[in-house]
Formats: C-alpha cells, structure tokens, sequence
C-alpha cells in the first residue's frame, strides 16, 4: 500500500471543473505520472501527479477540502 | 455619520478599513474564516465574528452570512473592501434591503459599470473617448467592414457572450478579417450558443493610466491619475502618481473626462476609471470603471493627502463631498509595490508560511500597509498580497531612491516574496526612465526572471 502527498497546502479539488468528472473515481488505477487532483495555492492551481503506481485507489481528502502540506490525499494498494 | 462598521474583507484591506474607520470614531466589526482566526483584522477591530470555513465561497463570499453577522452585531454599515463582494451589485442590493449602508455606489450603479456594453455607451454618452470599435453587437460582415474605418489593423474580434480572454481573435489585414469574422461568430455560437460579436482596435504599446473619483450622487472630484504600466498576466505589480508620461493639457483633458462621466452616472463613494494612454497617437481611451476602492489608493493618497477610505465612510453616512476641486493639488510623486508572497525566480510559485520575523521599513516618506506581523502564518487559501510599500518624495527619481532605501531596510523572514523584483526594476534603466508599456514587464521577466531569487531565511 502507498499514499500520495500533497506537496503544498491549499485547497484539494478532485476535478478540473466543477462540471467536469474528477480525475480519478475510488476503485480506479493509477500510474505515475497520472493527474489525481489539483491543490488551489494562493489563487494558483498545480496538478497532483502520483509518484506511484497501483490499483484500487482510495481518496483521503474530499473535493474542495483544505489540507496542509504533507497530507495524505489519497491511498492506493 | 456611521455609527458600527462590519468589514466584509480579510488582508491587508480589512486592516486598512480598520484604521479609517476607526480613526472616524466608527466602531469596527471584523468577520474571519477557520484559516483567519490569528489574522491582525480580527485583533485590531473592536469585535470579530466568526463567519465559516476557509473556502471564501463559504466565508468572504457568503452574503447571507455577513447580513446576519452585520444584524447580531448591531452595525449600521458594510464596507466590502476590494474582491470578494465589492463589485457585486446583489451584495450592495441586499444590504440596502437590510437596512446597511454599502459603503460604496448604489447597486445600480455596480451593474451599469460592471457590463462591458453599458459602461462603455455611458462613457461615450458623457463624451469620453472610448477605444474605436463597435457600440455593441455587429450586426453583419457588412457593418463590420464600417467599423475597420474607425479601428485600422490590428483589430480584435471578441465574442459579446465570452469573457476572460476567451472567444478573442486579431485580425492583422483585410484578408485576415474576412476569414476571421464568419469563423469568429460561427465559434461563439457554438462556444456560447450567441453568434454576437464585438470589435475593438488594438492598441499595441499602451500605458494603463487610471483616475481616481470621489462622487457623493450628484458632484464628484479627481484626485489625479496613477499610471499602473507595469504588470504581469494584467496584475499590476508596481503602481505611480502621478504619471509622467502625461502632458499637463492631457492630464486636465483625461481627469476632466473621468469628472464627467462619474456625474453622468450619479456615482457616489470611491472609483477609478481606467484608461489605456497610446504614447504615439498622444490620445487616451476609456476601458472601465471599477466601483471600489483599489489596492494601489495609497499611492493616490500621498501625492494628495486624502485619506480616500475616510472619504468614503463620510460619504456613506450621508456627507456632502467635503472637497472642493480647487481643495486637491498634487504634490511630488508616489510609488507602491506589492510584496507578494510568491517567489519571482520560479515563475512567481506561491509561497505562503510562517513570518519567522520581520522587519518594517520607516522613516519619512514610507507607509507600510500589511497584515503582517511576526509569528503570522499565510494561509494558502487567499491571494498572495502580502505588503504594500509606499513611498513618496519630491521628484520621481527620489522616489524610486526611497523605494530601493526602503526595500532594504523591509526583511519578511521564512517567506519567499517579491521584493528581489523590485530591487531590480528601481536599478532598470528603462524603469527609471518611465519609458515602459502594459506589455513590457512580461518581456523583461523572459531575460531577467532567473536571478530574481529571493533570500530566505532560515
């Protein structure tokens, strides 16, 4: 099992856009490199890329949630 | 006279308003978010109400929340600051409905101002020039070949239903426009389900000059330009007054403009119309008006010794304008610059954190206007203004002296800022000789951003 980090502390979305489905639903694989969710900084928004692969990932963090630096946004096996 | 504020704003505003309102003899209430609860606003107002979480739509921006934090708190008025509510005519409705006095124009007024169309025909109407292009919708490729006479090339074609850089394109000749114009309005239908479509010339080289008014409904006052030349991604970065690329007859003829259209539309509290200024053609067109008070006010405030804020807390308690235009002489010349908590080497990143110290610049001419203070964590979830340095002196060159003196004594310790930035426009000869354009700071920063790194300390 390995998690991914949030690398800044902002504001978590799960999606591009409110209108737009999230980047990845619980259950999903994952691969490195792919885009999971974006944190908000300061009005700036950067992509959350998993520095990890696996299967079966599990979001920590609900869209649109504040999180600190280092937080755990998501767990995958 | 107002009686108890709530300030409906967080920052280095919230702390701003404060201040005025405070010195007024006007009783503050301030409101905060989960993420604000340490911020300075809260603890210099004389009460502070808790308004939700961090997400500003949730807080700052939670109209129902502030009315019912005006009602438990006894307060006669709102001050919305700038962002958040302050152009938001809805806000400035309700809170007339609930019996507070907005501080700032009626609803209405927000709303005429606040449409690109609208605000534009009301500058024509109050005979200030507008940039040439279409008054409104083009009805046809026909009526858009007329308007070519007016605009020449380049010229921009803009869809009427987008908006933020969207649905825009430039036509360079004659050719370019014929295949642009059925393209542009086949990809707005499609893009915004209305084909309509603006025109507007473009003007390459261009100065952003803007005036401050002060109107109560039926007079109004300039208080001078600023010119706000220097930005990045159209963020101004470095703001003056007054501007030195102006004529004496140019200034008189723009701020007269500005006078006239705010009577035109009955404006009453604080604004700023902004201009862009065409160096060759020596000509200025309107581009909007914007119904608030601005982040760069102060630099307004020291050439002319107006505090604007306390103006408008007078102005909202139902006061006549106080100065007469005769009252207003501009004296030396004003620079501000925001420190912003973003690290200049690394494509301006953000970078909020904890100021482990810090280190106030003073001495005369220097007005330092900040939430900061040392052991104050930025929060990640607001923008990135950390500080605004002021500085005023005699001539423009002693300004910019002052400025570099001033940024040398400022140390913001455990943050990155943009204070590298400045160091080296105040050293840039073409800063220095004011020989600059809307577009030229993002030229330079192609060359110069890598050795823009800030020091941070430990």
């Amino acid at each position: 099992m390995a998690q991914i980090h949030s690398p800044l502390p902002g504001t978590f979305y799960r999606s591009s856009s409110p209108d737009k489905p999230p980047f990845k639903a619980d259950g999903d694989a994952v691969a490195v490199g792919d885009v999971i969710g974006l944190i908000e900084v300061m009005k700036s928004f950067h992509e959350i890329r998993s520095e990890v692969a696996g299967a079966n990932i599990r979001f920590e963090c609900d869209n649109e949630e504040p999180v600190m630096a280092g937080a755990v946004l998501a767990q995958v096996d | 006279m107002l009686r108890k504020l709530l300030v409906a704003n967080r920052g280095e505003i919230a702390v701003r308003v404060i201040r005025a309102a405070q010195d007024l003899g006007i009783a503050t209430v301030a409101v905060y978010s989960d993420a604000d609860r340490d911020a300075l606003h809260v603890q210099i107002a004389d009460e502070a109400v808790h308004i939700g979480p961090p997400a500003a739509k949730k807080s700052y921006l939670n109209q129902a929340v502030l009315l019912k934090a005006a009602a438990e708190t006894g307060c006669d008025a709102v001050h919305p600051g700038y962002g958040f509510l302050a152009e938001n005519a809805e806000f400035a409705d309700a809170c007339a409905a609930a019996g507070l006095v907005f501080v700032g124009p009626s609803g209405d007024a927000i709303r005429t101002m606040g449409d690109k169309v609208a605000a534009r025909s009301a500058a024509h109407a109050a005979g200030v020039p507008v940039v040439p292009g279409s008054m409104g919708r083009v009805a046809d490729i026909e009526a858009a070949r007329h308007i070519l006479i007016d605009t020449g090339f380049p010229v921009m074609i803009k869809a009427a239903a987008g908006g933020g850089g969207r649905g825009i394109r430039i036509a360079n000749d004659l050719a370019e426009f014929e295949a642009a114009f059925p393209q542009a309005a086949a990809e707005a239908l499609a893009a915004f389900g209305d084909g309509g479509l603006y025109m507007e010339k473009v003007i390459t080289k261009a100065r952003h000059i803007e005036v401050q008014v002060l109107g109560d409904g039926t007079d109004a006052v300039h208080c001078f330009e600023r010119e706000c030349s220097l930005q990045r991604r159209r963020q101004k970065v470095w703001e003056e007054a007054p501007s030195r690329a102006l004529s004496d007859r140019v200034r008189d003829e723009l701020c007269a403009s500005a006078v006239r259209l705010t009577r035109a539309v009955g404006y009453s509290g604080a604004g700023t119309i902004e201009y862009l200024y065409d160096d060759e053609a020596d000509r200025f067109y309107f581009i909007e008006m914007n119904t608030r008070i601005q982040v760069e006010h102060p630099v307004t405030e020291m050439i002319t010794g107006i505090d604007l804020v306390a103006e408008m807390l007078r102005i909202a308690g139902g006061e006549a304008l106080r100065l007469k235009q005769s009252d207003i002489t501009p004296r030396g010349h004003a620079i501000e610059v925001r420190l912003n908590a973003e690290d200049p080497s690394r494509d301006f990143a953000p970078f909020p954190g904890t100021v482990s110290s810090l280190r106030v610049p003073g001495g005369p001419g220097v007005r330092f206007e900040s939430m900061l203070y040392a052991g104050y964590t930025v929060p990640p979830f607001y923008d990135s203004l950390l500080a605004k340095l002021v500085v005023h002196a005699e001539t423009r060159e002693a300004a910019i002296t002052r400025l570099v003196r001033a940024l040398g004594e400022t140390r913001i310790e455990g943050l990155r800022t943009t204070k590298p930035l400045f160091l080296a426009l105040a050293e840039d000869e073409a800063v220095r000789a004011n020989a600059v354009h809307t577009r030229w700071l993002e030229g330079w920063l192609d060359t110069h951003s890598a050795r823009l790194v800030p020091d941070l300390e430990p």
